[in-house]
């Protein structure tokens, strides 16, 4: 009888995650949060900065609609090899000989020696990869706190190194698709380079990061279909305005994340963590 | 009244004879063709090669692999660019069957890539050919199986977003879906493939140029280059043939904007397949070629010497690097070409 229902219970989370919008997101929320519940809390002393939030004009969409985002605490940098290690220690259920691959796929935790043990030569600074959307949100409730939502993602990625929007500057949407063009940058340490207006390390120089709901965006993977993604393609496209060069950045993570499923682990995907606020700076 | 009778099963035969002509020539047929035996790994080739001929064979199951790559090579002379690939050359590689094969095409996304890739391959007829069904994240494969079903040169290539950038990093290709019974057999075969390339140099490392998306809108390219590389049909890389035989070239345009006057100086175009279709047109100087189509030209080599291969948007071929020759070896013909020494 239990058997049975683990399987039920399995293919309705199978199902589950073969789904792509937003509501079912929200229901895979709770499964995982099921999952995570025995999560044994581990220390981060990972600096938080405030975001404010406000309205901003998302990539995706009708150029009309602004979107409202609130006020935020997001950790400076991304989660790293040795906070990841140490998450992993706490909680073997996420060791990669005990993860369930539902939850992570075969390249989980991939080149670990052991367990226990970080790949040869790994830098313990550098940010955890191959981690699946699940394992980033146990870590991140093991420090009590959740992942970014999309918007709060974009919103300060808006930044450069002196302005809270640089949207507008040629420049700043031409270094980003250089620094996305370099490879196997995520073996670097992290908060070597400049921070963000914010002061947020690594925004686009390291890796790509999960989002909460990272496959919220109706997009298809071929992008040229259907009316919605042939607005965002062909302005992208036919861009010669300085707000639609971003778009040639921002399609290139919407790319990324509609191309991925809460399981999937990549060299080059990692995360870093948000929390609530109340207060409001504003 | 027995008359009558033949005369109308003659009449329904010929009626008959000539639906079945009309869906022989048309899509049912290749829909219909069985494809036999467990599916094979389909022999794959870089440019300027080309797999060999089906000839007479009946329709098969194929597994074609690629594999997508971001890579630094070479684009022109000392000059680094951050080129995407099918299998790790510009253009990808060439897959030839015939119509009424079955291919499973299987995609893998390199490990150490970046971004996402795909493949629409102008071969398929249905959703994407293809693009959606091979989307694979960096470290991941995707598959999916389709019928060639009509005859023809089709190009193939990367529709991830944003797709102009895709395509101008070099992620191209062409497959061949043959005719019943073959083409023509000929003596050389060559594959050939048309891109422009817009770089700049790279901020985040010195000495490496890519792609430059304003001069992509612009469609003013740097470089108009043959299978990616200036140079890559000259010198050592010359094509070669001998006096008497005939040479098919399979020449494609990637793009992803400029379209291609492919000429051949020195020669006339005995055969064109018009835009890699069909329909055989003769005695061509020039033939267009889109940008996303192909053309196959053929022409027998009666003099020898060497032949120069150009897009004749000439500043192209002589500015941007849309120049690659062909040398043919062998006796002199008079009759045909004859200087007068001063």
């Amino acid at each position: 009888m239990l058997h049975t229902l683990n399987r039920y219970t399995f293919i309705l989370i199978v199902f589950l995650l073969s789904c792509n919008n937003q509501n079912e997101m929200q229901v895979n929320n709770s499964l995982s949060n099921t999952n995570v519940t025995t999560i044994q809390h581990t220390f981060s002393n990972t600096k938080m900065v405030y975001i404010p939030g406000g309205e901003y004009k998302p990539f995706y969409g009708s150029d009309s609609v602004l979107t409202k985002v609130a006020p935020y605490l997001l950790d400076e940098r991304a989660v790293t090899n040795s906070e990841f290690l140490a998450f992993v220690k706490a909680n073997p259920q996420w060791q990669r000989s005990n993860v369930k691959r539902i939850f992570a796929d075969s390249t989980y935790l991939k080149d670990w020696q052991s367990d226990t043990e970080l790949p040869k030569n790994a830098n313990p600074d550098a940010p955890i990869c191959y981690v699946s959307w699940f394992a980033a949100k146990a870590y991140a409730q093991s420090v009590a706190k959740r992942l970014p939502t999309l918007d709060e993602w974009e919103f300060m990625a808006m930044a450069d190194e002196t302005s809270p929007n640089a949207r507008n500057k040629p420049s700043y949407s031409d270094d980003i698709i250089s620094l996305y063009l370099i490879k196997e940058r995520q073996y670097n340490a992290v908060k070597q380079t400049k921070p963000n207006y914010w002061g947020v390390y690594n925004v686009f120089d390291l890796i790509w990061e999960w989002t909460d709901d990272f496959n919220s965006i109706l997009t298809t993977n071929d992008s040229r279909t259907g009316q919605y993604e042939d607005q965002s393609l062909f302005c992208a496209g036919s861009a010669t305005s300085s707000t639609d060069v971003l778009n040639y950045a921002a399609f290139m993570r919407f790319a990324l994340r509609t191309s991925v499923k809460a399981n999937y682990t990549i060299a080059n995907l990692g995360f870093r963590c948000a929390k609530d606020t109340i207060i409001n700076k504003k | 009244m027995t008359n009558k009778l033949i005369m109308l099963s003659l009449i329904m035969t010929v009626i008959l004879g000539a639906c079945k002509n009309g869906t022989e020539s048309g899509h049912v047929s290749g829909v219909n063709m069985i494809a036999d035996g467990e599916p094979q790994v389909a022999e794959v080739t870089g440019a300027p090669n080309v797999p060999a001929p089906v000839g007479n064979r009946g329709p098969k199951k194929w597994i074609v692999n690629l594999e997508t790559t971001e890579i630094e090579g070479i684009i022109a002379d000392s000059t680094s660019y951050t080129f995407w690939t099918f299998n790790n050359t510009v253009p990808g590689s060439f897959i030839r069957v015939r119509v009424g094969d079955e291919v499973t095409l299987n995609l893998k996304n390199a490990a150490n890539s970046v971004l996402p890739h795909n493949i629409d391959l102008h071969a398929v007829t249905g959703p994407g050919g293809g693009a959606e069904a091979t989307t694979a994240a960096p470290g991941k494969e995707a598959s999916f199986t389709f019928k060639a079903i009509n005859p023809g040169l089709y190009v193939y290539h990367c529709a991830a977003p944003p797709v102009p950038m895709h395509i101008g990093n070099g992620m191209y290709g062409l497959i061949l879906v043959e005719p019943e019974g073959g083409l023509p057999k000929v003596d050389r075969e060559y594959y050939i493939m048309q891109g422009d390339f817009y770089t700049k140099a790279s901020t985040a490392k010195k000495g490496l140029y890519e792609f430059d998306n304003d001069k992509a809108v612009a469609e003013n390219p740097d470089y108009v280059l043959f299978n990616g590389k200036k140079g890559s049909l000259l010198g050592a890389n010359m094509l070669t043939a001998k006096v008497g035989e005939t040479v098919r070239l399979f020449v494609g345009n990637g793009g992803p904007n400029l379209t291609s006057s492919f000429h051949v100086i020195g020669e006339i175009f005995d055969n064109v397949y018009l835009e890699g279709g069909s329909k055989v047109s003769h005695n061509i100087q020039t033939t267009m070629i889109p940008a996303g189509g192909s053309a196959i030209v053929e022409f027998k080599c009666e003099v020898p010497g060497e032949f120069v291969l150009v897009d004749h948007s000439l500043s192209r071929a002589f500015n941007k690097g849309a120049i690659g020759k062909l040398k043919v070896t062998g006796d002199a013909n008079p009759k045909v070409f004859k200087a007068d020494h001063k």
